[in-house]
């Protein structure tokens, strides 16, 4: 019985051929865009934790409301010790003191006069000190486009785009003006040893680099940062491991009345990052749905065409004995096998193309040249475990919903009437 | 005991306003190797009566027994049983299934009775020889005449050896030769294996075979005829 229903499948075409071309094509585009969402979202989260967010955050009271702003003045002095505690309290995570700061930068002329000043956005970290792990986390060598990375105190990396627009090359001197941690006006004067570009419109536009003890000396802020960040070793953000050390660190600090106290938050809590990943979240689930009804819809449609034809088959099927439930039974195990067959392949199909998209990606800078929001300017698919899954939700819901929608008619027509049809 | 006893049936289909009475308190019975007929205008109810006696349908009053098996209380598994062990058809159009060969179409039946390859193989072979199909066996129905297709649809309603066999309209689609040609196979096999064959016909080729005429008018039996035993031979 088994084989002779296969043979109806394989050789009628529409049963076949085209179900699991539909169920091919949906699967394949489910998977691929899963993978590509996914890249570009995994992508992002992580810029964002190796830029601005960390995996985790330390901050002042005060600093965290309005962080964004990066005001220095509220931040944690004492950054040494806490650092000491925050490594015994989570050992296996690195933590690292950053000061952000918005600054103007100063380009003189070759006699000392200002030739071109811009804004820029500053990332002050341990750049110098031996087996510091930060200029690699944010990929500053790859990064370089010109000169190299500081290697003494007074040198700064500042963004390709922003040289290229006011001239400056590395070697030439450049003048910092800031605040220094009490309000008044800060002065330094760097060195440009390297220009970096990292494909993030966000960054690129104007950012300079320097190291954190210079940046403490040039702002007043000895012994003090405005940020602490914490990273998982292995480099990718778990929540429920954020949340145990943030509980830890928490129980610390429960009786700290102080004003200034220090809090921590996790990736997820920080502005937008939550709300990016729910928005990650509910995107994968839209679409799943989206393809589950679509397909469905194209399959019930083609199953309702073949009907006519099949309500003949069906009625010949009662005449020679099968019951109404056998032959429905038959029906859904068609639509599982054709359900499964086409995601396969189109899972296969769609797989291949996201390991391309992985390797290769699509270089998006141009279509968005003004993105404030920090996204890496190629975009790449990523492929995850519930890749190789998620095609066969659609694939075979789709499949099996369109062909028992489609079937309830044998049920809903008397036996008679069904047989009738044989008399057209 | 008759194979088919029908008892006051009437047969009513809900319409717009109401009931149409498409059969009006039948009372008859079918032995063992008829060769019977039911005769009448269009709208007689001759293919109602043949859907309830293959318990493709039930009456609404009155009771029919088929193989002594009440088809007004069957269930749909009990009803499909009896169709598939007892009850064999034969159509008008042929109704073969396109995709399958005339083997596996004449196969089908016996698929669903769970037999295994050898009887099946066998009881194929078998049907295909009693209508002369043994040559065509692997071809599709496409590649058939309208009355080897029909003698296909033969072999598949005798490969299961039922005890009855109804046929709606068989030579309808079919020359005057091929339709002696059907009659007089289907007339072997009853006289060979003593299956009763029920015919709802307007064509006078047929009623010249049958032992009995059934005359239905509006749903009423009008007149039931036993002629001299069957000729066994078609008359010139
Ligand atoms: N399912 C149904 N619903 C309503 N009326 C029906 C239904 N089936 C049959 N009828 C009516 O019952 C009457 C008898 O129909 P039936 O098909 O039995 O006639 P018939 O004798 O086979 O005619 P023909 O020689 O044209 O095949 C017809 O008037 C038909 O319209
Ligand atoms: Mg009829």
């Amino acid at each position: 019985m088994i084989g002779f229903l296969l043979i109806g499948i394989l050789r009628d075409k529409s049963r076949s051929l085209l179900p699991m071309l539909v169920v091919g094509v949906g699967a394949m585009l489910t998977v691929f865009l899963h993978c590509w969402l996914t890249g570009i979202m995994g992508d992002s989260i992580e810029l964002s934790a190796r830029f601005a967010t960390g995996h985790l955050k330390v901050m002042t009271r005060p600093y965290a409301a309005e962080a964004e702003q990066m005001p220095n003045e509220l931040a944690i002095i004492g950054v040494g010790q806490l650092m000491d505690e925050l490594s015994q309290t989570a050992p296996d995570m690195q933590w690292v003191a950053r000061i952000r700061f918005g600054a103007l930068l100063d380009v003189p002329d070759s006699l000392g006069e200002t030739r071109a000043q811009g804004p820029v956005t500053g990332w002050a970290l341990d750049l110098l000190s031996p087996g510091s792990s930060e200029a690699q986390r944010l990929n500053l060598a790859s990064a370089l486009t010109s000169g190299h990375l500081p290697q003494q105190a007074g040198q700064a990396l500042i963004t390709h785009d922003f040289a290229t627009r006011f001239a400056v090359m590395p070697g030439h001197r450049i003048t910092l003006m800031g605040n220094t941690m009490n309000g008044s006006l800060a002065f330094a004067n760097f060195e440009v040893a390297g220009t970096v570009r990292f494909g993030s419109s966000a960054v690129d536009r104007g950012g300079i680099f320097i190291d954190l003890r210079d940046a403490q000396m040039a702002f007043d802020m000895r012994d003090a940062a405005g940020e602490v960040l914490g990273f998982f070793p292995k480099g990718f953000y778990v929540d429920a491991t954020a949340q145990a050390v943030q509980q830890a660190f928490e129980a610390q600090h429960n009786n700290d009345t102080d004003e200034y106290a220090p809090v921590m938050m996790r990736l997820s809590q920080q502005a937008g990052m939550a709300d990016y990943l729910a928005y990650a979240n509910t995107m994968g689930s839209i679409m799943v749905m989206v393809f589950v009804l679509a397909m469905s819809v194209v399959l019930w449609n083609a199953g309702l065409l073949g009907g006519l034809r099949r309500y003949r088959e069906f009625g010949l099927r009662l005449a020679l004995g099968e019951s109404k439930g056998h032959i429905y039974r038959t029906l859904l195990a068609e639509a599982v096998l054709v359900g499964t067959l086409g995601s396969t392949v189109g899972t296969a199909v769609g797989l291949a193309l996201a390991f391309w998209m992985q390797t290769v990606g699509i270089d998006l800078s141009e279509m968005m040249p003004n993105a404030s929001l920090m996204m890496p300017s190629v975009a790449r698919a990523a492929i995850t475990p519930p890749a190789y899954g998620i095609g066969f939700i659609p694939g075979l819901l789709s499949m099996v919903l369109g062909n028992a929608l489609s079937g309830i008619g044998i049920y809903k027509r008397e036996t008679a009437r069904l047989f009738n049809e044989l008399e057209v | 005991m008759p194979l088919i006893e029908l008892q006051h049936l009437t047969k009513q289909f809900p319409t717009g306003n109401g009931f149409f009475t498409a059969l009006k308190d039948i009372t008859l019975s079918f032995g063992e190797g008829e060769f019977a007929g039911l005769v009448g205008p269009s709208g007689s109810g001759k293919t109602t009566l043949l859907n309830i006696i293959g318990s493709l349908d039930v009456p609404t009053a009155g009771s029919a027994r088929v193989m002594g098996q009440p088809v007004g209380s069957l269930t749909h598994r009990q009803a499909a049983d009896l169709r598939n062990h007892h009850i064999g058809f034969i159509f008008q159009t042929y109704n073969l299934l396109p995709v399958y060969t005339v083997y596996q179409n004449v196969e089908f039946a016996l698929l669903l009775q769970k037999r295994n390859d050898a009887q099946r193989r066998t009881a194929v072979c078998d049907a295909l020889e009693w209508v002369g199909l043994t040559d065509k066996m692997h071809s599709k129905p496409a590649q058939l005449s309208g009355g080897e297709c029909q003698r296909v649809a033969i072999a598949r309603a005798m490969v299961k050896r039922p005890s009855i066999v109804l046929a709606d309209e068989p030579s309808a689609n079919l020359d005057a030769e091929n339709s002696h040609h059907i009659l007089q196979t289907m007339q072997a096999l009853n006289r060979d294996l003593h299956t009763t064959f029920i015919f709802a016909t307007h064509d006078e080729k047929v009623m010249h075979y049958l032992q009995r005429i059934i005359t239905l008018r509006d749903g009423v039996v009008e007149n039931d005829q036993w002629h001299s035993p069957s000729p066994h031979q078609p008359p010139n």
